[in-house]
């Protein structure tokens, strides 16, 4: 799968409490609704700037902080098309790949603001195609791998009737 | 070659000789959610065509986080936990019974030596009982429901040593939040924190609990203490479950091992929006508050209500300050109650709230005015936490908190201890 965005450029220690507030998360199951409030309290613009597709790049620990799932959910709702970052707090990367939500690892120390990127997930690659560089992303672990080529933990779940490690 | 906690213990739950870096399937002993991420379960375990959960005994969902529900859409979502609680016969800790990370000690649900996985990032605070526990997302909570399985990477583990026995005037937070600001708030991701030394070692069962909770604001998979005798026959006192204690094994491997020689800490806070941004009290003497808060799954518990009472006795806060109290749970409450600490205080002019999360999560009950400056007993001070992100919220123990609450400047409370 080939993805193309423009990139919204964020540091290290990105939270999930930034990424969607608790003030709102508490109240709803409606994503659209969190959505149009995903990353507020850091950039208030942010929702309104946001084109169908755009990546999230950043620094390390992105999604650091609580378990929220509607972190991932939220982003995905929001169009997100990827979120890429130096390093992942663990339960976000964990949800992210639950839900469904592309995460790609990589050193994105050249990537600025506004760079037109192009992921590709199967090769692991991103493309700066205003900067014309080239890096490698760390691949998924192959049982996560797995869960997302099945479209998330939940469809894995009832795709095999149970966890399906495959070793 | 001899094994960490971590290794075991996810080794007897896998039925696997687990090594770290290995991916296990293991068992767990009891899953648990709270209302901003139970909802999302239901509907997941619903997706993925659930129909009982694995053991009913073995489940519990808490209403915590909006307790009782500010408003009409967590009433709602708070009915749809209701409702899924009566039709799987599972454990429900209704509005008002206290904070899910109390709860599950304190009625027995966690024992030395178990796998507890839940869906909130603090679940990491059981290890302060000897168990391997863990946060995880609604989805992931949902397959455990269904399958009364996980699957986790087996982490690496890093020994954490505290040398010497903590100082009057400090507490087990302090010592927390020294650690994840020498730790950094990615320095220990991924691995599972074990922690030791005589500082540890004298920790009561709430202390413990404390130390454990902040593991995850270093990253930490999870943290934990091999259990005293003090927490076992407190388990004990909770739990008629067998169980078996487990330790390191002499030889373990380490990806790291520190010393920390903590004899002359002084009481620490942590500055916005960072929780790994530490430094100690007396640096910030002069920072006026406005809101003081003492509670949380960090330090709502008795021992912290109690070092509080000791502080406010005989005292008034200042006119300036609002002091919000909540007890970690109902029965919290009622000790505090029965012990007099209540009335401290209450008589000192604190607010008390229902047991639960509210201010700490900005839900309800304590959300800071647009500007202000909050101290708070809280693991967490990102912008816009409690609610308004124009608030700036430090990070302190209950004794800390307490003397600020009196002065209404960020005060080093050994100031008021003798």
């Amino acid at each position: 799968m080939v993805l193309r965005g423009r990139s919204h450029r964020f540091g290290d220690d990105i939270n999930t409490d930034y990424i969607i507030a608790g003030k709102y998360k508490f109240k709803t199951l409606d994503m659209d609704e969190l959505a149009r409030h995903v990353m507020e309290d850091l950039d208030p613009g942010f929702h309104a700037r946001l084109k169908p597709g755009d990546f999230i790049v950043a620094g390390k620990n992105f999604g650091c902080g609580s378990s929220r799932e509607q972190a991932p959910l939220a982003l995905i709702h929001a169009k997100v098309g990827a979120v890429i970052a130096a390093s992942f707090a663990r339960l976000f990367y964990r949800n992210a790949v639950n839900t469904g939500l592309p995460v790609v690892e990589c050193d994105t120390g050249s990537i600025l603001d506004g760079d037109e990127l192009e992921v590709d997930l199967s090769r692991g690659t991103v493309r700066n195609l205003t900067r014309g560089t080239t890096v490698r992303a760390s691949p998924l672990p192959p049982f996560m791998q797995r869960i997302f080529e099945d479209g998330g933990l939940a469809a894995h779940i009832r795709k095999h009737g149970g966890f399906h490690l495959g070793t | 070659m001899g094994k960490t906690i971590a290794e075991k213990i996810l080794s007897s739950h896998s039925g696997i000789d687990a090594r770290a870096g290995d991916i296990v399937l293991a068992d767990v002993d009891f899953v648990m959610g709270q209302d901003g991420t139970s909802p999302l379960a239901i509907k997941a375990f619903r997706e993925m065509g659930g129909e009982r959960v694995f053991d009913p005994a073995k489940v519990a969902m808490v209403i915590d986080h909006g307790a009782p529900s500010p408003n009409e859409g967590t009433a709602n979502l708070h009915r749809l936990m209701r409702d899924f609680a009566r039709e799987q016969g599972i454990i429900l800790y209704d509005i008002g019974e206290g904070v899910c990370h109390q709860l599950i000690p304190e009625r027995g649900h966690v024992l030395p030596g178990d796998l507890v996985i839940g869906a909130d990032s603090h679940t990491c605070t059981y290890g302060g009982l000897g168990a391997f526990s863990t946060g995880v997302g609604s989805t992931d909570l949902a397959a455990a429901l269904i399958t009364g399985k996980t699957w986790l990477k087996v982490p690496e583990s890093m020994r954490i040593v505290c040398k010497g026995r903590l100082p009057a005037g400090t507490y087990s937070k302090d010592l927390a939040l020294h650690l994840v600001g020498r730790l950094t708030a990615s320095g220990a991701a991924y691995v599972s924190c074990e922690f030791c030394g005589e500082a540890v070692e004298l920790l009561g069962v709430d202390g413990r609990l404390t130390l454990c909770n902040m593991a995850v604001e270093t990253g930490a998979k999870a943290g934990i203490i091999a259990p005293s005798g003090e927490v076992l026959a407190w388990v004990r006192g909770r739990s008629k479950k067998k169980f078996r204690p487990v330790f390191a094994d002499e030889g373990a491997s380490y990806v790291d091992e520190r010393e920390h020689d903590v004899s002359r800490l002084a009481p620490q806070v942590a500055r916005p929006h960072r929780v790994d941004q530490v430094c100690d009290a007396s640096d910030l003497a002069g920072t006026e508050v406005h809101q003081a808060f003492i509670g949380t799954c960090t330090n709502g518990r008795l021992e912290d209500l109690r070092v509080a009472a000791t502080i406010l006795e005989g005292r008034k806060i200042h006119p300036s300050v609002r002091l919000v109290v909540a007890p970690a749970s109902r029965q919290v409450l009622m000790d505090a109650m029965r012990e007099g600490v209540l009335k401290i205080l209450l008589e000192a002019g604190a607010a008390v709230v229902v047991p639960g999360c509210g201010p700490c999560v900005g839900t309800h009950a304590g959300v800071p005015a647009g500007g202000e400056v909050v101290i708070s007993t809280a693991n967490r001070n990102f912008k816009g936490r409690m609610g308004n992100s124009s608030a700036e919220i430090y990070l302190a123990s209950p004794a800390t908190v307490a003397a600020s609450a009196i002065t209404g400047k960020i005060t080093d409370p050994r100031k008021f201890l003798g």
